[in-house]
């Protein structure tokens, strides 16, 4: 059987990968924003995921606004980085896993997820950033570690699909994954974000009271952000910071409980807060994960103590 | 016909993208998406008004082109991906059209961001109705302090300067 076995959240910022493209990575401006992701490869590189789902959004690249689909899944066997006005990003092609991509389309479709099907689809920053940032240098082959189902979803015009709707996408997600028959230990990634505004006058808007309140909430309370109205995104995140929105989709396909395995947040990169976290299901079948030691134990031993004091109280 | 008001058209600074717009600025946002393509912008560079007959666009539309004016662009239809594509064209940063839109320097406007950009109190409600959102607010330390009717403004004063006559003359049409 399939498993989703971490979620991981990471924003998608475009001058993170020109950064990468063109070298900067040292500069101490960049340095601050890339060592945030140190951890995390070392991390995925332990965990060795068969696949990745990732969840972003296009701008205004592989779609126009000819076609603006809510939900796209990409069903290819292959995404090319597409052109983004200074020839693509100098990043390999993507390989899809078309077996479980429309496994997956098919049985949320019947869930009643209307996707829109992708088997021709070029892929921009929004995906290409965050696989930079989170599996680090590509290998010597010339190819990313894993091959990747992506999920490009509208947050570009408004309305983008709601908070609840993700999270349930999300819900539906997991079960799909559940249901095919190949033993894939799968991660699912949420992407942009966070607090943004780069439109209008008010554009530099940063809101970093509310970003810790949304992480806070991702791992132990994902329902009540499943219910913040596009408004309050908008208002208090910035115009664009409604990306977050697909945050929810990952949180959604994780298990009600997870751990918190890691966390990174810096203000800013370009004109956005950068947010980074990686939340990790626990083991079926054992009280916590063994693998990710230092947050799980934590988790454990405060949990124990909260227990402990209940009782004495 | 006057475009609905919508609960979002309180946000201060701010044009939201909405089904409405895209409808709009379809125009302006296709002309800015051929500008991806290196022989389209050699075009457009050669005879602007030329090029942009190509393209379904209002006069209004036409002249905020032309001028540059970013924010109308956006009031107009265009959506900043889109238009950002605009800038790139006449070797603008992103930071620069930023600074132009918010009616900063690049310089101030990047020393804000690297101050850690611009404070959401006193930036959430034109009419001062706006409240802070009651979902995360709660789990936030300490209690996000309310921005009243009037509170002082920690934004550049000319940001607010521009978007106030602005939205007024949204309202109108």
């Amino acid at each position: 059987m399939a498993r989703i076995v971490a979620g991981i959240g990471s924003s998608h910022v475009p001058a993170i990968g020109a950064a990468i493209d063109n070298h900067k990575t040292e500069e101490p401006y960049w340095k601050r924003v890339f060592s945030g992701f140190e951890k995390s490869q070392a991390w995925i590189r332990e965990l060795k995921p068969d696949v990745a789902i990732i969840v972003y959004n296009d701008h205004a690249s592989a779609f126009s606004v000819d076609l603006i689909p809510t939900f796209a899944l990409g069903c290819a066997a292959e995404f090319p980085p597409a052109d983004e006005g200074w020839g693509p990003r100098p990043v390999p092609v993507v390989k899809g896993y078309p077996p479980l991509a429309s496994h997956i389309a098919q049985s949320v479709i019947l869930d009643e997820f209307d996707l829109t099907i992708c088997n021709k689809m070029e892929v921009d920053h929004g995906m290409t950033v965050p696989m930079n940032l989170v599996f680090g240098d590509v290998g010597k082959d010339g190819r990313w570690p894993c091959p990747v189902i992506p999920l490009a979803v509208n947050v570009v015009m408004y309305p983008p699909p709601t908070g609840h709707r993700c999270f349930m996408l999300g819900r539906a997600i997991r079960k799909a994954v559940e249901s095919y028959p190949e033993d894939l230990k799968v991660v699912i990634f949420g992407t942009g974000g966070l607090s943004h505004q780069i439109s209008g006058p008010r554009a530099g808007l940063i809101n970093s009271k509310w970003d810790k309140a949304f992480l806070d909430n991702l791992s132990v309370n994902p329902e009540k952000l499943a219910k913040i109205p596009h408004i309050d995104y908008m208002r208090e995140a910035g115009a664009e910071g409604i990306e977050m929105v697909m945050w929810l989709i990952m949180r959604g396909a994780l298990d009600d409980k997870v751990d918190e395995v890691y966390r990174f947040y810096t203000v800013p990169a370009s004109n956005t807060a950068v947010g980074h976290i990686i939340l990790a299901n626990r083991e079926r079948g054992t009280r916590a994960s063994g693998k990710h030691k230092p947050a799980a134990a934590k988790h454990k031993r405060a949990a124990a103590r909260v227990k402990i004091e209940r009782k004495r109280g | 016909m006057a475009r609905p008001g919508q609960a979002y058209d309180d946000i201060p600074g701010t044009f939201v993208f909405d089904a409405e717009r895209s409808r709009e600025g379809y125009g302006i946002n296709m002309f800015c998406m051929s500008l991806m393509k290196d022989e389209n912008r050699k075009a457009f560079k050669a005879n602007e008004a030329e090029y942009l007959k190509k393209f379904p666009l209002t006069p209004k539309q036409t002249e905020a082109i032309l001028k540059r004016d970013y924010n109308r662009l956006l009031e107009l239809g265009g959506n900043i991906y889109f238009t950002a594509k605009l800038g790139a064209t006449d070797g603008h940063s992103f930071q620069h059209l930023a600074a132009v839109m918010t009616g900063n320097t690049q310089e101030d406007y990047a020393k804000m961001m690297l101050g850690g950009g611009r404070s959401v109190e006193g930036n959430r409600s034109r009419s001062g109705k706006g409240e802070p959102s009651k979902l995360l607010a709660a789990a936030a330390p300490k209690k996000v302090s309310v921005a009243k009717a009037g509170a002082k403004l920690r934004a550049k004063p000319k940001a607010k300067a521009k978007a106030k006559p602005k939205s007024k003359s949204a309202r109108r049409k």
